[in-house]
């Protein structure tokens, strides 16, 4: 229960903050961020957990003072942040390391640009590759470097310039898996040793393992728009130790609110997982609002129907989350939209951290080809407004087709331009496999499908 | 990897001053000495129309002209480098600006550059009374015409590029504007700048010959130099003394090449943006010698106190602009208005000129241009389905066989910068003897430097279409016009447009030149846009130059919105390999 050095001194403050883009053509805006508030103390560090849309990389930038909140304010060290913030460094997820220069120079980059005298810059810079391990590469270009020691340049950058907190925007997930492990582990015994270059850190990221493994405490942010929905402190003794079972339940624990957007975050972790309510397929509570304004994952038929066979293998169809996560080798991010989509569609069940199929996604899993077409067809009319949207839309025209702009238009009132284009293209995707409907890409226009032709054989070559 | 032909960098190194020093401090003083020597000759007097300098025909004076050109080639490569920072910088850092800036260059990149001449030659000549440095910059600018568009855009596309996590390191890290621009912006557009550049200058070398011996204004002015040596061979039917210029040109190329571009090339490999290493680093054989030489790096270290304390000076001078600037409802009202003022600004412009040409030549002059701008066109088409048709079979062929590709793709890059107009003399002749009207050999002219494009664009293509899909081809037994409809044709599609672009604009610009030719007191004229822009500039017909230039631009702008744009978003979107 060493949640050690944590004092009432807070770094780093964001109050209220709310951030929103405009919409294109003067639509309205679309909001990212709504009413969040979050501390990071001295000597603690803490994780913002959350998945795709929840606005965690725009929080982290508006916290660095790289972009400005709509409304709200960011308290940084005791005074209103108006400008980039200069008591935090960055270690970002693409290294953002600049290849004309070598470590040593791009480590110097922050110094130099502060006006550190050159001799002091060059041993400043030399003590921060020391203690990432990069001796003897100092002349070296970062495309000479591996992935793993490319990022270590990217955290000598960060921990030269001594910064009260240290942001790190998911800073592993570019590596491959040992790689990630290891840097992860080195980070980790730094800081244990409290010989750390940075009082706090601040981690962003999608991998739930590392956030537990690494913070004290795990800031769970919520979806559309992005808002705080709780946080888990980890009372764990440092170096967290993974196979604890209380390592295992927290883990638990938070895929369980991760996979059910409903449920409220309390942080009170039992040691066995709490009783938390079924995860219904959502008989979206919006009939007011548009079909359009409920996004739908962005996830491909091949997977949701892969996710389903892996499933189906399993005893009495039912898997753990992580456990699942772990064998595919799948990142969360990935994974936890393909679960959404097997939920809305009525193909499995979420509970507890745990998938379980219902009948007609068993059905669907096992069958042929033709017949899970027709099922997966049956589902989306049931449970996809949008898609029974369109295909309404489509029948009421006379030919049966209608331009891809219309529609693109009326997701454009709910997202930003490029979101309401990959919503369109998921639309798409799950129309085209349920044959609800053509699309010919030349011509973007959509189809009501024709009667099936015989004989049109020589078709084959030319579909796209 | 071994090079033997000079002892490796170790081995150098170790004496305290080496044999690449001793070459180094040759070359150095060698250039000096050449540039003093060719540069002194821009100073003479120039009193017009008595005292203006000839051409010798001698071609041992062939190597002092060959200079005087090279010269005005690198002079005008600075001021189109200068003026791409400049340009380049404002239109990406300033939203504002950007919307003025951008639209002008491209409409300075389709206007025919060789229609300017005449007007910037009679304002150069004002500007330097009693001296040869009028003509002298003239002719620069020219060449800085054929240069800097490109190169801006090139520059100004690099700028809006830069990935975005790198520029929010460089923000967090709070670089000054101008570290900002010599640590991040600058490298990361070098590449693209440098080999834009290297296409400019190819380019450039047209103009050099046609900018030196220029009639303006009924007046003939010539400048000593290389282009001028071949106006003076051509007035006199020296043929030897043509055959010397093109041989001298051809090795002032690849002079040029060898001891500027490569060692560019070389060093700048380290501004790629990928993370991994190069397949293939470009090398240069002096690039190597003045990393072996001591005195470069000797040098360097001996400035970079100075350095350090200019950068610290322009860092000052430069602070970080914060990211933190609002939208604010006064600002939306200001950009109101600035569009309102853009706009009234290119309105009352469009009706100054067309009230100038309407009410100096009239409606009949306008129609008649257009039917002539009509025929060039026609001319252009022929062209580029002519060029098509030879060169694309021959790249695709050249292009499957990476031998030979590696081979001559160099080769192919020579000939389209070597500049056509010096060939162009060999070519009249032949139509003169031969009889072939120059209302069809003019075709042949201008195919003579934009068709290398399509060439080396279709061996590009060709390259780069993946092995399996060639593979899967033969397995599927494609073959003659199937294997060229499925495979070859969508494969080099977008390799094509890029080529035929660059091309219609070169021949554009060529008609100019090409369709009025001559050859000792024969001139043949030819029916065309080109030709009347000529003989306006030759005769000094202000409204007849307007009216060409504006007609041309029209239909190179034309040209490029309703078709070539269309098929680039095609070749973008549905080709895209």
């Amino acid at each position: 229960m060493t949640t050690k050095r944590v004092t009432n001194d807070v770094l780093l403050a964001v109050e209220q903050v709310s951030k929103s883009f405009p919409l294109p053509e003067g639509k309205g805006e679309f909001t990212v961020l709504q009413n969040v508030h979050l501390t990071v103390p001295a000597g603690e560090v803490v994780a913002l957990l959350g998945r795709s849309g929840s606005g965690k990389s725009t929080l982290l930038r508006i916290m660095a003072g790289l972009i400005p909140p709509s409304q709200g304010q960011v308290i940084s060290n005791g005074k209103r942040l108006q400008s980039t913030n200069n008591d935090v460094a960055m270690v970002f997820q693409s290294f953002a390391l600049l290849p004309w220069l070598t470590v040593q120079e791009n480590v110097e980059l922050g110094l130099d640009a502060r006006g550190v005298g050159r001799e002091e810059r060059r041993q400043q810079a030399l003590k921060a590759i020391d203690i990432v391990g990069l001796d003897g590469f100092e002349s070296a270009y970062p495309k000479e470097l591996s992935g793993g020691m490319r990022q270590r340049v990217g955290f000598a950058r960060a921990f030269v310039l001594k910064p009260l907190v240290l942001f790190m925007d998911e800073p592993f997930s570019a590596l491959d898996v040992l790689t990630a492990e290891n840097l992860r582990g080195e980070i980790d015994d730094l800081w244990n040793a409290g010989t750390f270059p940075a009082r706090s850190i601040l981690i962003v990221t999608h991998n739930i393992e590392e956030a537990v493994f690494l913070a004290d405490r795990v800031i769970i942010l919520g979806a559309n728009p992005g808002h705080v929905r709780g946080e888990v402190v980890v009372d764990l003794p440092r170096p967290h130790d993974r196979n604890s079972d209380r390592f295992k339940s927290l883990v638990d624990y938070i895929y369980t609110v991760m996979t059910n957007p409903e449920a409220e975050v309390t942080g009170q972790v039992a040691a066995v997982a709490p009783q938390s309510p079924v995860l219904e397929p959502q008989p979206h509570e919006s009939i007011s609002r548009s079909p359009y304004a409920n996004p739908l994952p962005h996830v491909r038929v091949g997977g949701i129907s892969g996710l389903l066979e892996l499933i189906v293998d399993q005893p009495e169809g039912t898997d753990d989350i992580p456990r699942l996560a772990e064998r595919i080798q799948l990142p969360v991010d990935n994974l936890l939209p393909i679960l959404d989509a097997i939920v809305l569609l009525g193909f499995a069940e979420v509970t507890q951290g745990d998938v379980k199929l219902t009948e007609i996604g068993k059905d669907f899993a096992t069958t042929t080809i033709l017949r899970s077409k027709d099922l997966f067809r049956q589902q989306v009319m049931r449970h996809v407004p949008v898609l029974v949207c369109i295909v309404q839309t489509l029948r009421e025209k006379k030919n049966g087709s209608m331009r891809a702009d219309f529609f693109i238009d009326l997701f454009d009132e709910y997202y930003p331009h490029a979101e309401a284009e990959r919503q369109f293209a998921t639309a798409v995707d799950w129309g085209r496999y349920a044959e609800l409907f053509e699309y010919d890409a030349d011509e973007e226009r959509l189809y009501l499908p024709e009667p099936v032709e015989v004989g049109s054989g020589e078709r084959l070559s030319s579909s796209s | 990897m071994l090079k033997r032909t000079f002892p490796s960098p170790e081995s150098l190194r170790r004496l305290p001053f080496g044999l690449a020093d001793i070459a180094v401090i040759l070359g150095t003083l060698v250039l000096i000495a050449l540039i003093a020597r060719v540069g002194a000759g821009t100073l003479v007097s120039f009193v017009p129309p008595n005292v203006v300098p000839g051409i010798s025909l001698d071609p041992r004076n062939l190597p002092y002209y060959a200079g005087r050109s090279t010269l005005r080639m690198f002079v005008a490569l600075f001021f189109s480098t200068l003026f791409t920072f400049i340009y380049g910088y404002i239109a990406a850092r300033s939203r504002r600006a950007e919307r003025v800036l951008i639209p002008l260059l491209d409409i300075l990149q389709s206007v025919p550059v060789l229609g300017f001449l005449s007007i910037t030659v009679t304002g150069f000549i004002a500007l330097f009374p009693g001296s040869l440095l009028g003509l002298e910059a003239a002719s620069i600018f020219a060449i800085f015409t054929s240069q800097a568009w490109n190169m801006t855009f090139s520059f100004y596309q690099s700028l809006r590029t830069v990935p975005q996590e790198l520029d929010e390191a460089v923000t967090l890290y709070r670089l000054s504007g101008w570290q900002r621009f010599t640590k991040l912006e600058l490298p990361s557009a070098t590449i693209g700048l440098l080999w834009n550049a290297i296409m400019s200058f190819g380019g450039g070398w047209f103009f050099v010959a046609a900018s030196e011996a220029i009639s303006v204004l009924n007046r003939q002015y010539t400048l000593p130099g290389i282009g001028s040596y071949v106006a003076a061979a051509v007035a006199a039917k020296d043929l030897p003394a043509l055959g010397w210029a093109l041989l001298t040109i051809a090795i002032v190329i690849l002079l040029v090449n060898q001891l500027f571009w490569a060692p560019l090339v070389a060093w700048t490999d380290k501004f790629r943006m990928e993370q991994s290493a190069a397949v293939e680093a470009p090398e240069s054989w002096l690039y190597d010698l003045l990393k072996t030489a001591r005195i470069p790096h000797l040098l360097g270290q001996a400035l970079t106190p100075l350095g350090e304390v200019i950068n610290h000076f322009l860092s000052w001078l430069t602070p970080q602009r914060s990211p933190h600037i609002a939208e604010t409802s006064q600002q939306k009202l200001g950009d109101r208005l600035y569009n309102f003022v853009l706009l009234i600004a290119t309105g009352g412009l469009l009706a100054a000129g067309l009230h100038f040409i309407l009410t100096t030549v009239g409606l009949s002059e306008v129609a008649k241009a257009f039917g002539l701008g009509f025929l060039t066109l026609l001319r252009v088409v022929v062209l580029l389905v002519f060029s098509t048709l030879v060169w694309t079979p021959i790249g695709v062929a050249i292009g499957f066989n990476p031998r030979l590709a590696h081979l001559l793709q160099p080769v192919v890059q020579f000939l389209a910068s070597f500049p056509a107009n010096f060939i162009f003399p060999f070519a009249t002749l032949f139509f003169i003897r031969s009889h072939i009207s120059i209302n069809w050999g003019c075709i042949l002219l201008m195919a003579l430097g934009a068709q290398w494009y399509i060439l080396f664009n279709s061996i590009a293509g060709a390259v780069s279409i993946p092995t399996d899909l060639r593979e899967m081809a033969t397995s599927m037994g494609l073959h003659g016009w199937q294997l060229w409809r499925k495979l070859i044709i969508p494969g080099i599609f977008s390799a094509w447009v890029t080529g035929g672009i660059t091309a219609s604009g070169g021949a554009w610009n060529a008609s100019i030149v090409s369709e009025v030719v001559a050859w000792g007191q024969t001139t043949l004229t030819a029916t065309g846009l080109g030709s009347y822009i000529a003989q306006a500039t030759a005769a000094g017909d202000w409204p007849r130059i307007t009216l060409g230039i504006g007609m041309m631009s029209l239909f190179v702008v034309g040209l490029n919105r309703v078709f070539w744009r269309r098929l680039y978003q095609l070749a973008e979107t549905k080709y895209h390999l």
